[in-house]
């Protein structure tokens, strides 16, 4: 089942780039087969009961490379599922907006539909050589989404150097594994059997350093300060569902390693490391907050707001490795990452594809060039409006859980946590400050040059909105989904 | 005398035979019909392959007293057998009506049997012969082509060569008259309780011999200056096959080496310096055949990690077999495209391939990117398994290092990539049919070792 789940975009991938079908069927069949996959998914999560023993659900191992200890060993848990769930609603997301596409279409399609093998594989993974594989998959599938359909003069340097940053981190993160790998007795690569040794405990420097490489590696990826000078260039240049999969679905893997393999594999080193973590979280927030608020270009604004809303994951994460801190809060901090994984992904993915309906009408994301568009577009408006309400964690959205559970969870791990709240305000203030300059006020100049979204442009976004505003009104069945793989993370991270 | 078995080298008399009929044919043929000597080479070839397969069960044994026939020697027959078969595919198109056709195919078939020799032997006298068995055939492949830069390329290979065969001469002098013999079981402890100085002298020699024939620093030069210079499929067949020889050679001399001399670091140094200065001479080429060969010096860079810790990681020959495959594979892919256009020479000349002949920029894209080490590709699988092997022989700082090298060789492949995605100048899509197929079928054996990994990691493990 997670096999086919995997590698159902990849085989019709392989099949668009070879068979050189109509543009109109390469679009249909890119949105006909994230339809299928995303069907796939919700019956997975429809099936799913959490695992008694804590352990993994439709598990699947097959022999890859025996002699490196390195299997096909996938399944899901509480953690990954809803991760698995966010990428194939995404990417479903990204094929209805892709319909409006007319600069190669059918290798446009194959592309994403392989974008998508490589991020439902890496959150499906339970093998560190799997989960490589796909971590640098999804950084070269990045780097020719950014190269070739970017727009900007820069695209080219935008995606050079987000595949050098990214390389480099993920370089880094093959160190850490093959350190693990090495610590462990006997050598493996199977992140559950890592997790049942601990490897590395009786060493601590070594643990550090191998930490050390991971932190680097998941960090570059997340991005958490200093590691995001790769990200605004990136979104900025790139198209509009280029970026919603960058930061809807391809951020997560960073702090969805920390919370998969850093945390559980190597607690002894992450207790030590965690007030770094935190400190790293709390500057996150508080940078990518402020800078967001210098920005007078929409999309740049955007992703520095990514920056600062990772932090709040990367805050927990930090949070729940205090091994003196209550564990209940800490158990609430990790199910609050997770939930503002789930979160950002999916309001981040439609505010990013609202950016793309600016550039595609007017070829600028130029805030100042903008106003009025509540007359002038209404629908666009109202779409940005609760998309940036969602955004800044107004209750009622799924923003409001997650950084509820966030603070609340690591505040009550460390009191120093709280030093990241005025982050909540800094957001509200530029979302306003945003949606006042771009929808209300007199027309600017590029206004007359606006029209409406049309079908394939509010559709994705409504369900990414709404299903937001879903998990906001109930969090109860996602936050059953979470909560005992959460308190797993800490009881291993406590050991 | 038990261990005289000539069937037991029958891949070698295969390939010394078809050299000889290559050669023979060669002077009956007609001009238009020297296929028939590019036939008989195949077959030769495909006859050592399938001679070297059926033996690939054998429990490891030394036979005449000097050939080594073990997972080692195997696994480097079957490299050289198919990097050579694949060397005159891609060279189809360029050699086919070459004055000097049937004499191409002789070298580049006793190059080969030269590799095997280099890579079999545990004896620094036959290791003297492979060596000069391997470096003779590169000259002439070299100077074969009748261009300026291949006279130049030829003279400097000429005179490297020259210079390390001498080394490795005096060098097995030295060792062998300090240990009492030549053969390897002899030096392992004979060596043990000879004068520091003198072992140091040899081993040096004898090492400066086969990092020439790797193509390593501080004797690279010649790489570089040869890649561009010579034909395609020679430039193919000298950046892959005797490096493959050499390193396995390597990998078995250092073993014998003693503890008194502080090898491991020596050949650690080696490595980090050859994949230090491959990469960064690599980065500021446009020639694409010259960008090739730079990157193949910074290859061997990481091939030589193994070697550095094959007394002290178990791991470490398997490891060193496995990134041999891929980077053969990969590299002879590479050099597949580029025979594909013969009119391509800078990286400019590649802008638009990918509108042209799609085909043909997938296989450059999956050749570049396993170069890269990229998932999951053949060299990925090398690297991993370098990487794991050395850090476990407690050279973490080389595992750092060619992390950091691996970056910086990114920059240079992809600028070569991006030319071939930018929309085409002119459409001169002449792509020569045989290197075209020779490049997809490799970049197709490219994907199959990095997905199929467990069946190459058991065949290096024996």
């Amino acid at each position: 089942m997670l096999s086919s789940i995997v590698f159902l975009p990849l085989v019709a991938a392989a099949l668009l780039a070879v068979l050189r079908v109509p543009d109109r069927a390469a679009r249909a069949t890119w949105m006909a087969v994230t339809a299928a996959d995303l069907a796939l998914v919700v019956a997975l999560v429809l099936g799913y009961e959490t695992p008694v023993d804590g352990g993994l659900a439709f598990e699947e191992r097959a022999r890859w490379i025996p002699s490196v200890g390195s299997s096909w060993h996938v399944g899901v848990d509480g953690i990954s599922l809803p991760l698995v769930a966010l990428t194939a609603v995404v990417f479903c997301a990204c094929a209805v907006y892709g319909l409006r596409e007319t600069r190669r279409p059918r290798q446009l399609a194959a592309l994403f539909l392989a974008l998508q093998t490589t991020c439902l594989g890496l959150f499906v993974a339970q093998d560190l050589i799997v989960f490589f594989v796909f971590f640098d998959l999804s950084i070269v599938g990045m780097y020719a989404a950014i190269a070739g359909w970017g727009h900007g003069r820069a695209a080219g340097r935008s995606a050079l150097q987000f595949f050098l940053y990214t390389f480099l981190g993920s370089l880094a993160l093959l160190l850490g594994f093959i350190g693990l790998y090495l610590g462990a007795d006997p050598h493996t690569f199977d992140i559950p059997e890592l997790v049942a040794a601990a490897p590395l405990a009786d060493s601590p420097v070594a643990g550090g350093f191998v930490l050390a490489a991971l932190l680097v590696g998941l960090a570059v990826k997340t991005p958490t300060v200093p590691f995001h000078t790769w990200l605004p260039p990136a979104h900025t240049d790139a198209s509009a569902i280029g970026s919603a999969v960058l930061a809807a679905v391809l951020l997560k893997m960073g702090t969805y390693g920390f919370v998969r393999i850093a945390m559980p594999v190597l607690p002894g080193a992450w207790q030590a490391a965690a007030w770094v973590v935190l400190g790293v979280g709390i500057a996150s927030v508080l940078y990518g907050a402020l800078v967001a608020l210098a920005q007078t270009d929409l999309k740049r604004m955007i992703a520095y707001t990514s920056i600062n809303h990772m932090g709040y994951v990367v805050v927990a994460v930090g949070a729940a490795g205090l091994a003196g801190g209550d564990a209940a809060a800490r158990e609430v901090a990790v199910t609050g990452a997770v939930t503002q994984m789930v979160s950002h992904g999916l309001v981040t993915g439609a505010l990013f594809l609202l950016a793309g309906v600016l550039h595609d009408r007017t070829g600028s994301y130029a805030m100042g060039g903008f106003g009025g568009l509540a007359g002038r577009a209404p629908g666009w408006s109202g779409l940005f409006a609760v998309a940036a309400f969602a955004s800044l964690g107004i209750p009622g959205f799924s923003g409001f859980v997650a950084e509820f559970q966030v603070f609340a969870g690591s505040i009550g791990a460390a009191a120093w946590a709280a030093i990241a709240l005025p982050g909540i305000v800094l957001t509200a203030a530029l979302f306003l400050r945003a949606l006042q300059q771009l929808v209300t006020g007199p027309p600017g100049e590029l206004t007359p040059r606006f029209s409406d979204v049309r079908a394939p442009e509010w559709l994705p976004v409504t369900g990414l909105l709404l299903l937001s505003l879903a998990v906001g009104v109930l969090p109860g069945p996602l936050l059953d989904l979470i909560t005992p793989a959460g308190a797993a993370v800490v009881d291993l991270v406590s050991r | 005398m038990t261990d005289q078995q000539p069937l037991a080298l029958l891949p070698e008399f295969f390939l010394l035979g078809g050299a000889v009929v290559a050669l023979l044919s060669g002077s009956f043929l007609p001009r238009q019909r020297q296929w028939v000597a590019r036939l008989l080479a195949g077959t030769a070839l495909l006859g050592a392959g399938v001679a070297a397969a059926l033996a690939l069960g054998d429990a490891p044994r030394t036979v005449f007293g000097a050939f080594v026939l073990d997972t080692p020697t195997s696994v480097t027959r079957l490299v050289v057998v198919a990097a050579t078969l694949l060397v005159i595919g891609l060279g189809v198109e360029d050699l086919a009506g070459h004055p000097r056709e049937s004499e191409t195919y002789a070298l580049l078939l006793l190059g080969s049997l030269g590799a095997v020799v280099l890579a079999a032997t545990d004896d620094l006298l036959v290791l003297a012969v492979g060596f000069l068995l391997t470096s003779i055939p590169l000259y002439a492949l070299v100077g074969m082509s009748r261009s300026a830069g291949a006279a130049e390329a030829a003279l400097k290979t000429y005179l490297l060569g020259a210079l390390a065969g001498i080394a490795l001469l005096l060098g097995t002098v030295v060792l062998g008259s300090v240990a009492g013999g030549t053969a390897y079981g002899v030096l392992g402890s004979g060596l043990a309780t000879a004068p520091a100085a003198a072992v140091a002298a040899g081993a040096v020699g004898v090492l400066g011999g086969l990092l020439f024939e790797a193509g390593a620093v501080p004797l690279h030069p010649w790489v570089p200056d040869a890649a561009q210079g010579a034909g395609t499929p020679a430039a193919a067949f000298l950046t892959t096959v005797p490096k493959v020889g050499a390193l396995v050679a390597l990998a078995r001399l250092v073993d014998v080496l003693p503890g008194t001399l502080p090898v491991p670091l020596l050949v650690g140094l080696l490595a980090a310096a050859t994949m230090t200065v491959g990469n960064l001479a690599a980065l500021a080429q446009t020639d694409a055949r010259r960008l090739l060969g730079w990157s193949t010096v910074s290859q061997v860079g990481y091939l030589l990690m193994p070697v550095a810790v094959v007394g002290t990681s178990a791991g470490a020959v398997p490891a060193l077999l496995t990134y041999l495959v891929g980077y053969a594979v990969t590299n002879l892919t590479a050099f597949a495209v580029l025979a594909a256009r013969p009119a391509a020479r800078s990286l400019e000349d590649f802008r638009g391939l990918a509108r042209q002949d799609p085909r043909l920029a997938a296989a450059l894209v999956v050749a570049l990117l396993s170069l890269v080490g990229t998932p999951p590709t053949a060299v990925f699988l090398g690297k991993l398994t370098v990487f794991t092997a050395a850090w476990d022989g407690d050279q973490a700082w080389l595992v750092v290092v060619a992390a950091l090298n691996t970056v910086v060789s990114l920059a240079y492949y992809l600028r070569w990539l991006v030319q071939a995605f930018r929309a085409p100048e002119e459409t001169d899509g002449a792509a020569a049919p045989w290197a075209r197929g020779a490049a997809v079928a490799g970049a197709v054996a490219v994907l199959a070792v990095g997905v199929g990994a467990g069946p190459v990691t058991a065949l290096v493990t024996g």
